[in-house]
């Protein structure tokens, strides 16, 4: 191997004290950042695991893998595990906590001992919801739905209510230590409108994280007193309201969508412009899409009960405020398309996801809005057509999105590059693995095949075959960037502080930075994506 | 990092943290904390005040016969003492910052003997509420058979929200004695007063709820 030129700064964040005591009681952000890496790996893999039994137990019609309870228990917390353990704290608590800092020109989040409590709180949530698990599972759906989940479930549901509830605190805490941090502590010059998008991203997240959260913190609550005192808030046979759960449970659990998204698009707006070495098209257009998609998020949550019995003006306003949500997420799209054009493309890896991502999103985009007609959503409600679409959003897109910025940002976080040949074959194989996976669950939904069963008539067999055809090959798919991305972390080529020649914050120190993040505080006198203009009439 | 553990220990309180320019920042960065913190609450308590309304619409008689059994005078007694200890809590804020040492112990131990004496009314009133089988549930049991049954959601609803409110006050009792011993050993100073002064938005943050929550409960259909 030939000696290379570039070496590890001698100082970094990496090797500034060793041990399991410098880990587990670090204030540094970036480490931080590295534990929750670790921990939401494991609870993705545990998440996936669930996934993978229940496309094995749906490759045959009839259910003959595993009983219809335990099915019941596979799909609850393959999706308690990825939505709540997973999707939620991914981007931010891993991408968002290790650059927020960086990009900004910070030290560290205004508060590091409540950054590494939310670490610690999300951990020990995380257990309470997998000794859940253990001790009888969970077979409400992840979506708690009452009466049954007060009055009827004979499951562990309070373990693992009590497990989300105190994992809601750690998303609290993260998004408040996000909106300080951006308010208070960007380095002097760096305006609001020098910020990169993913800060503009992470803030209209955080403010979903904060105000969204606690309503579901304390609809677990009531039904937790329901469960244990024999309360009655939504019990009917005392006057109680199951529709109110729903009304509470999905003014939180719409909006944390748009938690799992808006980060998704910061680290797409990072790659589009790194990697076609342009500024942003409409900057200021995709800044207040984001801040537009999470105060339009609060308003739409009714277009999930369009069956509830809700009433037809409700619905019509909900059904027209949803497709408003259009506008924004359209505008994202359409300005990394814009920025694309013309620009002077590279195919790294971290390239593939954010084109991925943008043909992924655009579809779980599209069809949302078939499901935000009133019409056609009663159609296909509790159908496989939704199970698509949502899948297409938070797998095609939030888990693209947080592949391509771990690739991205894998240098600055590690020091090192991964093999490149071996992470496009990865990126190529999730890509056919997922639409394989979930396009024919589209037809399969429009078709109207059920969610949340066990067996289903043989007719559906060829596309449910195709499905879990798919989900073997995404399943291998994901495992290949955890065995090179681990392998570079020892015998990866070792890259200087900017590899991608990107500009930003987080390009300007070392890679892997110092504990303190700069060695000297950056002074910013010049506008995010300030790539120089290109010569041979590629003007931007 | 090598400063976490070891160094902080030794550090001087009031220290300005290392990831701070100047104690300016770290105050304005605390303060906005507490306020974003406070938002969550809102919308914490939000849930269970919509949940309130929703109910109480379509059960005014049942809310009304309901709220009539609570103990008026003891609620209004509690209202008065949070008041007094929201007063009390200005007051150690304005002590701390101009650096009264002997004043603000005096005000923070007066702040946490209200909140006390708010717990033990509470307590009280509670344990009416179960000898008077008022607890929903198997044993639940009301005067009037006809409202018996949408009777048991306001009670559900009350402990709920009273329940979560003497949690925030316990919290706060745990904050303000904190602040106590800050306050003894001199680590508060004038020029290091924003704990002082965030434990008190907390404090204001409770007693306000309570604001809201002794007028919807305890007081429907008064006025006839």
């Amino acid at each position: 191997m030939p000696s290379h030129p570039v070496l590890l700064p001698p100082r970094h964040y990496l090797n500034d004290g060793f041990g399991v005591k410098s880990w587990l009681l670090t204030r540094d952000h970036k480490r931080i950042a590295l534990l929750y890496l670790a921990a939401v790996t494991v609870f993705f893999f545990i998440g996936g695991a669930f996934a993978v039994l229940i496309r094995l137990e749906l490759a045959t019609p009839a259910g003959d893998l595993v009983t219809d309870d335990t099915y019941n228990k596979l799909f609850t917390m393959h999706g308690v595990m990825l939505v709540f353990f997973f999707l939620i704290p991914g981007i931010p608590a891993v991408l968002g906590n290790f650059l927020v800092p960086l990009m900004i020109g910070a030290k560290d989040l205004a508060f590091p001992k409540i950054n590494l409590a939310s670490w610690y709180i999300f951990v020990i949530g995380g257990t309470f919801t997998m000794y859940a698990v253990v001790t009888g599972g969970l077979d409400t759906g992840w979506t708690f739905y009452t009466p049954f989940s007060t009055m009827s479930s004979t499951s562990a549901v309070v373990p693992a209510a009590i497990g989300i509830f105190i994992t809601g605190f750690s998303s609290i805490l993260t998004g408040l230590n996000f909106i300080v941090t951006i308010h208070r502590m960007r380095a002097p010059g760096l305006t609001w409108f020098r910020l990169p998008l993913f800060i503009w991203s992470h803030y209209a997240a955080s403010l979903i994280m904060v105000l969204g959260t606690p309503v579901v913190a304390v609809t677990i609550v009531l039904v937790a007193a329901d469960r244990i005192f024999s309360f009655g808030i939504f019990d009917p046979n005392r006057g109680g309201d199951p529709v109110l759960f729903q009304h509470l449970f999905w003014f939180y659990s719409h909006p944390a969508v748009y938690i799992m998204i808006l980060p998704a698009m910061g680290v797409i707006s990072e790659l589009v412009a790194a990697f076609c070495r342009k500024q942003i098209f409409g900057y200021t257009f995709v800044a207040f899409a984001s801040l537009g998609i999470a105060v339009l998020g609060f308003l739409v949550w009714g277009h999930h009960m369009f069956v509830a019995g809700q009433s037809v003006y409700a619905a019509l306003i909900f059904s027209f405020l949803s497709f408003l949500v259009a506008i924004p997420s359209a505008v994202k799209v359409f300005n990394w398309t814009a920025t694309m054009y013309k620009g002077s493309i590279s195919w790294d890896t971290p390239m593939l996801y954010a084109i991925g991502f943008i043909g992924l999103f655009t579809v779980g985009g599209l069809t949302g809005l078939f499901l935000a007609a009133v019409g056609l959503d009663v159609h296909v409600t509790d159908t496989y057509f939704i199970v698509a679409h949502f899948h297409y959003i938070m797998v095609g897109g939030t888990i693209m999105a947080y592949l391509g910025g771990l690739h991205y940002w894998w240098p600055k976080i590690s020091g090192r590059m991964y093999n490149e040949l071996a992470a496009k074959v990865g990126a190529v194989i999730i890509f056919f693995g997922f639409n394989l996976t979930f396009f024919p669950q589209f037809i399969l939904g429009y078709l109207g095949m059920p969610r949340r069963y066990h067996a289903y008539p043989p007719e559906f067999q060829v596309l449910n075959v195709l499905s879990s055809a798919g989900a073997s090959i995404l399943g291998v798919g994901y495992l290949i960037p955890m065995v090179y991305l681990a392998w570079s972390l020892r015998y990866g080529k070792i890259v200087g502080a900017n590899p991608w020649g990107a500009v930003g914050l987080e390009w300007t120190t070392t890679s892997p930075p110092p504990t303190e993040n700069f060695a000297e505080a950056p002074v910013v006198t010049w506008d995010a994506y300030d790539y120089p203009t290109q010569v041979e009439g590629h003007v931007v | 990092m090598s400063d976490t553990t070891a160094e902080a220990g030794r550090r001087p309180r009031p220290a300005l943290a290392h990831h701070f320019d100047d104690l300016a920042q770290q105050k304005d960065a605390a303060t906005l904390g507490m306020w974003v913190f406070l938002a969550t609450e809102v919308l914490f308590f939000g849930g269970l005040f919509a949940a309130y309304s929703v109910y109480r619409g379509w059960y005014p008689e049942a809310f009304g016969a309901a709220s009539h059994s609570l103990d008026i005078t003891l609620g209004a007694v509690n209202t008065a003492v949070l008041i007094t200890s929201s007063l009390t809590m200005a007051l150690a804020v304005h002590a701390a910052e101009t650096g009264e040492r002997r004043l603000l112990v005096l005000f923070l131990v007066a702040t946490m003997a209200l909140g006390a004496v708010f717990l033990g009314i509470k307590a009280v009133e509670y344990a009416a509420k179960f000898a008077e089988h008022h607890v929903p549930g198997p044993s639940f049991h009301f005067e009037e058979e006809a409202l018996s049954r949408n009777a048991q959601i306001f009670f559900s609803l009350y402990f709920v929200m009273t329940g979560l409110h003497a949690l925030h006050m316990v919290i706060g009792l745990g904050i303000m004695t904190w602040m106590l011993v800050w306050a003894w050993n001199g680590t508060i100073t004038k020029e290091y007063a924003s704990p002082i002064e965030i434990s008190g938005l907390y404090w204001h943050f409770v007693d306000i709820v309570w604001i809201f929550l002794f007028p919807l409960l305890y007081l429907i259909g008064r006025h006839a």
